[in-house]
Parts: C-alpha cells; sequence; structure tokens
C-alpha cells in the first residue's frame, strides 16, 4: 500500500512539473526531483502517414461492412425473391382450380417476373396417388396450365413459361392420407433461365 | 377371341358336358354305377381332370406346365397327385390305366403325354367311358426349357383346354406391365419376366399390338410424356420410334392403345387447354386426328370395341369423372356411366372384353378402388363388384374374356393379380420388387390348332 502511494505521489510531480515545464520552460526544475520526464510526443510524417493509413482502414472497414451488409440484404432479397418464385402452390382434390392461398403465392411471383425479363420459368403438375394413372397425368397437366395460365393473364408472357406433368409420379412425401394426399396436389416451379442475377423487385 | 353366342359360359359348361360324361349320359340309367363321378354342370362346376407323369428329360417340367395352365384355366379341377403315386396308377406304355381308381380321385377326363423326340404326344381320355378322346402330336421346335418352348407347351395346354371346355385356354400369352420406369412382359403364368425397355426415360403404360408385332407404350422425356411403338423382336429387341414425329413442347401423351385390325392407335394428349383423345395411324407419318370434344375438361384411356367400330374412354367433361361410349371417330358419345350431382365416385381405365359383352373398368371413392363390369348395351344393368380388398386398377381383359390382369396393393406393394370373374378365384402374378403396374394382356401367342 505505501508503494503504491508513493508511486502516485511521484507521478503526481511528474505531471505537474511536465506542466509546468509547458508552461514556463525557463522554470528550474524541482532540485528534489529526479525523475526525468518523459519524452515529448512528436509525429513525424510517417506517422502521420500511419494515423491516415489506419483512418482510411477504418473508413474502408466501415465501408466494407456497410457493402458486406448491402450485399447480404441483396443477396437475401435474391434468395427471397427466388424462394417466390419457387413457391411451392397446392390444389384441391380433383381439381386444378386456382385456390386463394394459391392466387397468393402467384400474385408474389408477378412482381419479380416483371422486374426481370430474362426469368423463365417451368411448372410441373403433379397428382396424388388416389384414382388412375393416366388421368392423374392429365390432372397434372391441368395443374400446370392453371399456374401458368394466371400468370399469363396477369402479363407474363406465355414463352417465358414451359409445363410438365408428373402425374402421381414424384409425390412430395410419402403416405396415403389426407395429409401427405395436400402435400403431393400441388404444382411446382423451376427457374429455367436468369436465375442468377435475380433483381428483386422495388 | 370373339365368340359369336350371348353365353359363353353356358357354352363352356355345355361342352364339358358333351365331351367328360358322354358316357354318364349314356348310362344315366344304370342302376348302380360303380364309380359316380360328383359332376352335377351347375354354374360353376369344373370337372376333374387328372394328368398322368411324363417321360423323358423334361417330363416333369411338362407336367407341371400343364396342371398349372389348366388350374390357372379355372374351367377344370385339376387333381393334384403326387408323380410316384400317380407311378403305380398306370402302365401307359402298355396301354392300361386304371380308370376306376382315376374316377375315385374324382377325375372326369385324364390326360396322358407322351415324349417322342422333339414332338409331345397328346391323349385325353374320358374317364367315365375309358375311352380315348383326343389325340394329337405337337412339335416342341424350341430349345427344352426356353421362353419359346414354355409358350409351345402353354400353347399345348390351350388346346387340351379346348378339348375339355370347349373354350381355348389363355396359357400361351403373356402381360405387359411398367415397374421401376421399365416396361415388362411376363408369361401368364408369372415365368419368364424380361425388361423390355432400360428405363431411360422412364416408360409406363404399354399395349399390345392385337397381333404382338409390337407394343406401344408412354416415357417421360425432358419435355414431357411421349407415346413410343416399339418392335417385338426375339427377346424383347427391336426398333423404337415415337408415335408421332412432332410432338408439342411440354404436351402429355399418353395411354396408347390399339385398334383390333392394329391400324390406328388412340392416346390422350394434353396440352394447356384440356386433355383430349387423338387418332393416328400406326405406321405412316400422318397428322393425329382429335376424335373427343372435352371443351378444356379430361379425356383419357380410350379402349376400342372388338369390332373396333366403337370406343370406350373416361372423362370429367360433365362434372365427374366418367365413362363414356362413342363410335370409334369420336361422334355420337353417350355417358356409359352417368354422372350424378354430389356422386364423388370416380370412374376410369375402362377396358372393352374380347367377346364385347362387358366393359370393366376401376371406380373410385373416397380412396377405395375397386374393379367392375357393365354390359355396354342398352340393357347394361348395374355395374358388377369383383374386388373388395386393398386398392384395385388398370383392368385389362384376357383373350377369353374371362380373366381380368389388374393391379392391386393388396399383399403390401402394387403387383399385378389375376382374377377370374366368373368364380372370383384371384392369384397373384408378379412379385416384382419395384412393384408392378398397369398390366396388359397379349393376344394368344402360340395356337394348335
Amino acid at each position: 500500500m505505501n508503494r503504491i502511494h508513493r508511486g502516485m505521489a511521484l507521478a503526481l510531480v511528474a505531471v505537474v512539473g511536465v506542466s509546468a515545464c509547458r508552461k514556463s520552460p525557463e522554470t528550474v526544475a524541482t532540485p528534489t526531483d529526479t525523475t526525468p520526464p518523459p519524452p515529448a510526443e512528436t509525429c513525424d510524417a510517417a506517422c502521420r502517414q500511419r494515423r491516415a493509413d489506419s483512418a482510411a482502414a477504418a473508413n474502408a472497414a466501415r465501408d466494407r461492412a456497410a457493402a458486406d451488409a448491402a450485399e447480404r440484404a441483396r443477396l437475401a432479397a435474391i434468395e427471397s425473391a427466388r424462394n417466390t418464385l419457387q413457391a411451392t402452390i397446392y390444389f384441391d382434390y380433383d381439381a386444378a382450380d386456382i385456390r386463394g392461398d394459391a392466387r397468393s403465392s402467384l400474385d408474389a411471383k408477378l412482381p419479380i417476373l416483371r422486374a426481370n425479363a430474362g426469368l423463365q420459368l417451368r411448372i410441373s403438375g403433379h397428382a396424388d396417388e388416389r384414382g388412375s394413372d393416366q388421368y392423374n397425368d392429365a390432372l397434372g397437366q391441368s395443374r400446370a396450365a392453371a399456374a401458368k395460365r394466371y400468370l399469363t393473364d396477369n402479363g407474363v408472357d406465355a414463352a417465358r413459361i414451359t409445363i410438365v406433368s408428373y402425374g402421381e409420379q414424384r409425390p412430395a412425401t410419402s403416405g396415403s392420407d389426407e395429409s401427405a394426399w395436400s402435400r403431393n396436389r400441388r404444382a411446382e416451379f423451376e427457374i429455367t433461365a436468369g436465375g442468377t442475377n435475380i433483381v428483386p423487385p422495388q | 377371341m370373339r365368340l359369336s353366342v350371348q353365353r359363353p359360359g353356358a357354352l363352356v359348361l355345355i361342352a364339358a358336358l358333351a365331351f367328360v360324361l358322354r358316357g354318364v349320359v349314356a348310362h344315366a340309367q344304370d342302376p348302380a354305377p360303380p364309380v359316380r363321378i360328383g359332376l352335377t354342370y351347375a354354374p360353376g362346376t369344373k370337372p376333374g381332370v387328372l394328368v398322368l407323369p411324363v417321360n423323358g428329360d423334361n417330363g416333369d417340367s411338362v407336367r407341371a406346365i400343364l396342371q398349372r395352365d389348366l388350374d390357372f384355366g379355372d374351367r377344370v379341377n385339376v387333381i393334384a397327385t403326387e408323380s410316384i403315386a400317380m407311378d403305380s396308377m398306370s402302365d401307359g406304355s402298355r396301354g392300361q390305366f386304371n380308370y376306376p381308381l382315376y374316377s375315385r380321385l374324382g377325375a372326369a377326363a385324364m390326360v396322358q403325354v407322351t415324349a417322342t423326340g422333339s414332338a409331345l404326344h397328346v391323349a385325353v381320355h374320358d374317364v367315365r367311358t375309358q375311352k380315348v378322346e383326343r389325340v394329337k402330336d405337337f412339335s416342341l421346335a424350341a430349345a427344352p426349357l426356353s421362353p419359346d418352348w414354355r409358350q409351345q407347351v402353354h400353347a399345348i395346354s390351350d388346346a387340351i383346354e379346348l378339348w375339355l371346355s370347349g373354350v381355348r385356354g389363355i396359357a400361351a400369352t403373356r402381360i405387359l406391365y411398367s415397374s421401376g420406369g421399365r416396361v415388362w412382359q411376363i408369361d401368364s403364368d408369372g415365368a419368364n419376366a424380361l425388361p423390355l425397355t432400360d428405363g431411360s426415360p422412364p416408360a409406363f403404360y404399354p399395349a399390345w399390338h392385337p397381333k404382338a408385332t409390337h407394343v406401344a407404350y408412354a416415357a417421360m422425356t425432358e419435355d414431357g410424356m411421349r407415346v413410343y411403338v416399339k418392335e417385338m423382336g426375339p427377346s424383347g429387341g427391336g426398333a423404337t420410334r415415337p408415335l408421332v414425329a412432332r410432338v408439342p413442347a411440354g404436351s402429355m401423351n399418353n395411354s396408347p392403345t390399339f385398334s383390333p385390325d392394329g391400324e390406328t392407335i388412340l392416346y390422350a394428349h394434353g396440352q394447356e387447354n384440356g386433355t383430349e383423345i387423338f387418332a393416328v395411324p400406326t405406321f405412316g407419318n400422318i397428322a393425329p386426328r382429335r376424335i373427343t370434344v372435352s371443351r378444356g375438361f379430361i379425356s383419357v384411356s380410350p379402349s376400342y370395341s372388338p369390332d373396333g367400330r366403337r370406343i370406350v374412354y373416361a372423362s370429367n367433361k360433365a362434372g365427374g369423372l366418367a365413362l363414356y361410349v362413342a363410335d370409334a371417330d369420336g361422334t355420337n358419345a353417350e355417358a356409359l356411366t352417368p354422372f350424378n350431382y354430389g356422386d364423388r365416385t370416380q370412374r376410369t381405365d375402362p377396358s372393352w372384353s374380347p367377346d364385347s359383352r362387358f366393359i370393366a373398368f376401376q371406380a373410385e371413392m373416397d380412396g377405395a378402388t375397386q374393379i367392375y363390369t357393365v354390359r355396354p348395351g342398352e340393357n347394361r344393368g348395374a355395374p358388377k363388384q369383383y374386388t373388395n380388398q386393398g386398392r384395385n386398377e388398370d383392368p385389362s381383359w384376357s383373350p377369353d374374356s374371362r380373366h381380368l390382369v389388374f393391379t392391386t396393393n393388396r399383399s403390401g406393394s402394387w403387383q399385378l393379380w389375376i382374377l377370374d370373374i366368373e368364380s372370383g378365384r384371384t392369384r397373384q402374378l408378379t412379385r416384382a420388387a419395384n412393384g408392378a403396374r398397369a398390366g396388359a394382356w397379349s393376344p394368344r401367342l402360340v395356337s394348335h390348332q
């Protein structure tokens, strides 16, 4: 403890001494204080360059972080747009009518398609396992066609969309109950062109 | 085979009666016959038939095939007896037969087969009269035990069944089906499963040309499902070509079926405005012709009547999925199974029987699919249901119009089974690891006179 107090006292004296020195360079140092003063802070050109570099680096890092954040946001927006485009829609049993929830999903695709004229889609229609295989092929075709028709009726060029039916051959989930069947009565959307540089809608 | 009579079932029984117990009728006044053969000739009665052991290196195989074929034909009752036991019952080489014992075993007829080089000498005996009724030598030109050899033995079974019942059997036939994305063929007794396509692209819905010279099927390409026609060369080899040279991208094409003369193929073609049935010549580059008017709805799964003048198909153009009969050009369509408002039953996959008397189809209600038949004429009556176990789909008629091959999951996986519509008896045909679907029964492939 005594050592600490003595150190503090010496530091105080040194500070006073330095301060006095700056104010009155002619003042003679106190004879009792033999501690040498710290060297005066100097910053030459190299120092200033270092400081400038440091500041520039900090600014660059900040800019990079901002750019990264912006890029992440952009990629997230692209991914979101891609997910929106590829979102599956579902149908009622033995029906190819666009349901309300499917309409919302298709509506969300429209601005993305309008903002990206190079985007092309392939819509595949599917059916659940019930009923005739051959009829289900045709039902899948009708479902894919209904989804395409909704998009083209809302301004999307028909040439940008192709359709295919897989009937009941590619179920999204296995099972023989309504839970599985409802997940398999669907139309899926695959981006076939223009998917790498999607411009998210504003 | 097309029967010219209206009641082939009765014909079968009459023929069986005429042959098997000609002697019984003649001796009907006998006060106490030593052996009374248990035939009543009521509908469903099957006369007993005994097949004696067959000599030669492949005698056991010949006998096993004949017994199984006659059993699967469902017109006779094959009396199962071990060969060893049978050896003590006969000495055919000396023309001595223990008819009383055969009779006590329930046999009305006995089949005696003798291998003679590359031929089989077949004699059918009337047990009651203890006389030989039919004799014929059959050539077996193919390599013993090969698939072709087995078909030739099957054809002998069919001839024996013709002698016994008046109706040729259906053993010398094969069934097409799809499994694991390939089209396969299999003998009518479940032997010799053989892939006809390589799985790329995946192939489905096979159909036979009426002369079995070609098969048609649908395959899932990158541009959608397309119909192909394949020649049936030796061991299933042969060239394959698209049915239609230029098909719109993204269109769906399935359910091909040949006309009875083989000159035309009907198939379903779907684009963005519904699915319609089209007709196109099997051979030649002629554009398809649309024959249904579904107005944006779906028409699929056509089947010709045996005379080629009518077709039956499934359509939802009036609401629920129902069956329609029309002229072969699609005109004069009328509902075979009218759709009633609120009726959610789906009736699909019709198949017109070779004798023209029935149309088989599948009906689905709330996930349960069963096999039915209905008469196509004006007095069609109510559809008759044949299955109630598991889900049952895709019926296809045998050449004798008595059996159906269909797809069912009753065994735990989708496999082909065969149904005798007169007795209701079923048997499993396939045990494919990847399951089997969409069976199509061939015409008779070998036919001995």
